[in-house]
């Protein structure tokens, strides 16, 4: 199915709760797997990620990839990408919030292959990914001060007192 | 009446305990154990490098594992937010560096695609010939310490001796040996060394003999079959579910290759078979089929081998370096570009602000994915079980951790 049929097919079920669509246009490629579809209420990712695995013509069974992003402007990204096996169609959505109450719905339960995904966004970003049945640091040490992958982020000097090299 | 337990002494039938009376048979379950945990690592050989397994047993079977990461985390991620485009390939190199080359043309391809740019087809000649050399040499380790994971040596040291040839190949042409830097966006560092496809073709038949040999010595052994087949069945809709990829969903029996299914590079043109897990020992998905599906995928790659030597433009004198772009600074925007590694789907998602350097280059290491599958698929089985179950996912730590 075509990607732009899909988001139409969001927008019709979804209305408003759905943006728009980015295109990329350098290569073909880019435009399969480049672009992204804006999910504009974040409280409602998680039906449109239903929605996406459900729907007989869609069927989205397999997350590709679950990134974070840091917009640079305040903003986090999580970044979703989908692929239907069966179908063999991909699509790609955007969900956006604030960086100083950055609260993203969970969707482990639509996915299981989200869940660390989520744990490794919460690490790096900082995303707290609602509804997560275990959101700990996953790469980093527990007691890690913030989330290195945010753009404003400062290597501490000291770490448990011994002296940060570089 | 006095209740009688009965223990299992041991599976042959002769040492079985006298026959008992079935009314007095008490199922074992019945027994309340105090659960235990175990902490398996960091360093641990069976764990192929540094991660913590913490499990938790009643008596010795797994009620639940939670593995702990992220021992060998260096935040790849921060490091390419402050270097170009080009300097983030030895970086590539160093995440699964059991497959270099393949994570090398992964992001050499994402670069490409983000940038649009098109390269002669010498150069993917090149790539394709090193790509499923290294995806060899790479089934190799996965099936020679899988044996030594479950007890057999020799077939390990065979393995290693044929890797050592690949590894030749490799260094004459570019000088290193395991992590190369070889794979640049728009081209490569060095031009195939006239040597190699003679190399080559001597290497395809002696391969063609190993395989048989570790055949012969590992995949039939008898041993060998009793502690795969049956043990850690992952099912095929649990396992795409749960994204996993590569050996680890095609034994699952799920026909599912990118070589195929989002073909690149010069793959649309070539001859081979997505191998998958048929059970044939056992039931569908388990160690058995994840390991001779790596053995399946070597002699594919083998045969891939053979049709590029034969197909190989052998007058073309183009220069390797002729489509590096000279600078590369491609136009705001984004991508996820995913080529199939030894290990299953690797994937960057890379966003360009139009800057010399990546704004965000994110990574999805398939070995990380899989590893996620392990607590699902080890629940259940015995702890020599879960070695052996962790083993046929065949994690590389440094992608998995970054």
């Amino acid at each position: 199915m075509d990607q732009t049929a899909i988001h139409g097919q969001l927008q019709r079920a979804f209305g408003d709760q759905v943006g728009e669509w980015h295109e990329m246009k350098p290569s073909a490629y880019a435009t399969r797997y480049g672009s992204y579809a804006d999910v504009k209420n974040v409280d409602y990712l998680r039906d449109v990620c239903l929605f996406l695995r459900d729907e007989p013509e869609l069927q989205f069974d397999n997350l590709m990839l679950l990134s974070t992003l840091d917009n640079g402007d305040g903003t986090l990204s999580a970044v979703y990408h989908l692929e239907s096996t069966k179908h063999k169609h991909t699509f790609a959505l955007k969900a956006t919030v604030q960086a100083g109450h950055a609260k993203v719905p969970s969707v482990t339960s639509v996915w299981t292959s989200a869940n660390w995904h989520e744990r490794e966004g919460w690490d790096m970003m900082g995303i707290e990914f609602t509804g997560h049945p275990d959101l700990r640091r996953i790469l980093l040490d527990e007691e890690y001060p913030g989330h290195p992958l945010r753009k404003d982020f400062k290597v501490p000097e000291f770490y448990h007192g011994m002296k940060v090299p570089y | 009446m006095p209740e009688v337990l009965r223990y299992p002494v041991s599976r042959n039938e002769q040492h079985a305990p006298a026959k008992v009376v079935p009314a007095e048979i008490v199922e074992p379950r019945r027994l309340k154990t105090e659960e235990m945990v175990l902490n398996i690592g960091p360093q641990h050989p069976s764990t192929h490098g540094v991660l913590r397994l913490e499990v938790v047993l009643d008596g010795e079977m797994v009620v639940d594992c939670v593995p702990h990461l992220g021992y060998l985390h260096r935040c790849f991620e921060k490091h390419t937010e402050a270097m170009t485009y080009p300097q983030v390939v030895p970086y590539v190199d160093r995440m699964d560096y059991l497959a270099a080359m393949n994570s090398d043309h992964g992001y050499a391809l994402a670069v490409e695609r983000l940038m649009g740019v098109e390269v002669p087809r010498k150069v993917e000649f090149i790539r394709v010939l090193f790509a499923e050399l290294q995806r060899i040499a790479s089934h190799l380790v996965a099936v020679g310490t899988y044996g030594l994971d479950i007890g057999a040596f020799t077939p390990f040291l065979y393995c290693f001796r044929d890797r050592e040839d690949i590894l030749e190949m490799f260094e004459k042409t570019c000088g290193a040996r395991l992590l190369y830097n070889y794979i640049w966006v728009g081209g490569l560092s060095h031009d195939l060394h006239p040597d190699v496809l003679s190399m080559c073709k001597a290497f395809i038949k002696k391969n063609r003999a190993t395989h048989k040999e570790v055949n012969d010595l590992l995949t039939f052994n008898k041993i060998f079959v009793e502690r795969t087949a049956n043990i850690g069945v992952l099912r095929a809709d649990v396992a795409i579910n749960g994204g996993a990829s590569g050996p680890m969903l095609r034994g699952s029996g799920v026909k599912w290759d990118l070589r195929r299914d989002d073909p690149y590079s010069i793959y649309p043109e070539l001859q081979f078979d997505v191998c998958v897990g048929d059970g044939k020992f056992g039931t569908l998905g388990d160690c058995f089929d994840r390991h001779w599906v790596r053995m399946l995928e070597w002699e594919q790659s083998l045969n891939i081998l053979e049709q590029l030597l034969e197909k190989w433009p052998q007058d073309d004198k183009t220069d390797v370096q002729s489509a590096v772009p000279k600078r590369i600074k491609p136009a705001a925007g984004e991508i996820y570009s995913r080529t199939e590694n030894p290990r299953g789907e690797l994937g960057f998602y890379i966003v360009s602000k139009d800057g010399i350097n990546p704004y965000r280059c994110k990574v999805r290491s398939p070995a990380f994915v899989n590893l996620s599958l392990l607590p699902v698929v080890s629940r259940g089985y015995l702890v020599a079980d879960l070695i052996a179950i962790l083993g046929s996912v065949d994690i590389v730590l440094g992608e998995v951790d970054r």
